[in-house]
């Protein structure tokens, strides 16, 4: 099977790949899960705005005010269109942790009466895959208010069990937040069952989807689901911007999370209203420059057709996999097969630390990831200190995964594990 | 290679060896420190007697980097009195901080002049320091107790 990628003349337009690593060697990046490397197409877009068109947006009756604005919610639709979702509904933000916290505390700040309040006896449904910036800030919100935090546990396999589900989402359930596609096991998640349990018992959805929206098309009615959140440096975006969708008919009824300029409607010296969403969310002057260049990042990703980023994505994730699992004193962690399951491959080896593995790799100009991935519990449910992990990308190729391949037996002869 | 001027043969045989890796029964203080980056533990026992380190033993789960430095700590502290341990612990942090270009001296440092290639990998620096640092943490909590 070949891929639907042309990744040598993709690779062109990411200058990073002409820099030498350690020793000479080539750079073979398998680290896009942690963020992804960026194409010229959207470093020429942040340059253009800054160099022609760079003014405060929302403010000023001049030309270049009018072309920031222009800029800036022409990026706004342009998110909006890659995750099916309406404009006024999309919301920048500096990162997909911020898009969290803005959903829990905004629910935190909801009067009592609202939807969205929360109390003791109220439940709040998590995961044991999820990512801190997925736990964390729920978990502290049920501290806040008194609710309840419970979640989904996690198989044997790497998926997520969901045969209790009608307990854990029950009638007191009023947010399931839940990860699209674990970072470290790569599993993806049946979104569309948990969904419906939701939705049966009137609880939102929040869906982390920071490993998903880079890989695979996203649309969130089909999803079925009330808020999303994605960073734009993972989908080939510059760092500083994330996205917050959510539903408009809860967004207009969610207390802002930061206020400021540019978030109100009228203001006193003793009282504020506010602008209608997403205005509502987005205090001070944004991040024009950066969302721009996210706009650019998920245009060039619609040339190429996610189906076909899915397509290679898969292609690669199944080569790894089967390579990995036949090595002798390698582990993969998560499922062991390609079924339901994204670009990240998580692996142990026996007798060598992460660390030591992740040094051993960049001696041969291999970028992985090593340690917790930000997913502390999942390490102590795996009873495990840490992983290493491959995650691929566009514009990674079979030999990249070869040459990780080659390298893992190299650093096992290395430190005489095997 | 670079790999080999990091991982030095010393290294590797303290982490396959490790020295003093059993906790004590007992101790003048007991610290439990993490590396953040990397979730690598370490607890550590320290007994002090007139001012001198009798014992110095330790558990912990982590690389080779962060465990052979741990081994050798213990070996070079033992029998210090707290002074020269902290000019010892001085010197190794000044060491690492040289970015590859000191060499550490052998006489002060003995076996963790081998830790000087870490020096020029800044993500490990954490990893050599760990140990070293709930070291010094537990020196400062017997002194503390000491003086109460």
């Amino acid at each position: 099977m070949t891929s639907p990628i042309d990744v040598a003349a993709l690779k062109r337009d990411f200058a990073i790949f002409d820099k030498k690593m350690r020793g000479g060697k080539q750079l073979v990046y398998l680290d896009s899960g942690a963020t992804s490397q960026k194409p010229r197409q959207v470093l020429d877009a942040e340059r253009f705005f800054y160099e022609n068109n760079n003014a405060a947006v929302h403010r000023g009756a001049h030309l270049l005010a009018e072309e920031a604005n222009e800029a800036y919610e022409g990026a706004r639709q342009i998110v909006a269109d890659f995750i099916g979702a309406s404009a006024d509904e999309t919301i920048f933000t500096k990162s997909a942790t911020e898009s969290l916290n803005l959903i829990a505390y905004s629910f935190g700040n909801s009067k009592p009466g609202s939807k969205f309040h929360l109390k003791a006896g109220d439940r709040i449904v998590v995961s044991e895959m999820e990512h801190h910036a997925n736990l964390i800030p729920w978990q502290q919100l049920a501290k806040r208010t008194g609710a309840e935090l419970v979640w989904f546990e996690i198989s044997e396999e790497g998926r997520l069990d969901l045969s209790k589900i009608a307990d854990v989402i029950n009638n007191r359930t009023k947010i399931v937040a839940i990860t699209h596609q674990s970072n470290v096991l790569g599993t993806i998640n049946p979104i569309q069952e948990i969904t419906q349990a939701a939705k049966k018992v009137g609880a939102v959805v929040v869906l982390d989807a920071c490993q998903s929206a880079p890989h695979f098309r996203i649309d969130v009615k089909e999803l079925g689901i009330d808020f999303l959140a994605f960073s734009g440096h993972k989908a080939l975006g510059p760092t500083g911007v994330g996205i917050c969708w959510g539903k408009g008919e809860h967004l207009s009824e969610m207390e802002p999370f930061l206020t400021g300029g540019s978030m109100i409607e009228t203001v006193t010296m003793t009282d504020a209203t506010w602008a209608p969403a997403p205005r509502k969310f987005e205090a001070g002057v944004p991040n024009m420059a950066q969302a721009v260049g996210l706009a650019a990042a998920l245009n060039y990703l619609s040339k190429i057709e996610m189906d076909r980023v899915t397509e290679h994505d898969a292609l690669l994730t199944e080569y790894a996999l089967s390579k990995l699992v036949a090595l002798p004193g390698v582990s993969v962690i998560g499922p062991q097969n390609g079924v339901d399951r994204g670009a990240v491959v998580s692996f142990t080896i026996d007798g060598i630390h992460p660390h030591d593995v992740g040094q051993a790799l960049d001696g041969n100009g291999i970028a992985v990831r090593t340690g917790h991935h930000c997913a502390w519990p999942l390490m102590r449910k795996l009873n495990l200190v840490g992983t290493t992990r491959a995650s691929f990308y566009i514009y990674n190729d079979l030999q990249d995964i070869d040459i990780l391949v080659q390298s893992i037996g190299e650093a096992q002869k290395f430190f005489g594990v095997l | 290679m670079e790999l080999e001027s990091l991982y030095q043969e010393v290294i590797l045989d303290h982490y396959k060896h490790p020295a003093n890796k059993k906790l004590s029964p007992d101790y003048t203080a007991q610290v439990h420190h993490v590396n953040t980056s990397c979730g690598d533990e370490i607890t550590l026992n320290l007994s002090l007697k007139d001012g001198l380190i009798t014992q110095v033993s330790w558990e912990g789960v982590g690389c080779s980097i962060s465990q052979a430095s741990t081994s050798i700590m213990t070996d070079l502290m033992i029998g210090k009195n707290t002074e020269s341990a902290l000019s010892v612990l001085g010197e190794f942090t000044s060491l690492m901080q040289s970015k590859g270009l000191a060499k550490g001296d052998e006489l002060v440092l003995e076996d963790a002049v081998a830790l000087a290639g870490v020096s020029k990998f800044p993500a490990r620096i954490k990893c050599a320091l760990l140990g070293w640092m709930a070291f010094k943490d537990a020196i400062s909590q017997s002194v503390t107790q000491q003086e109460k």
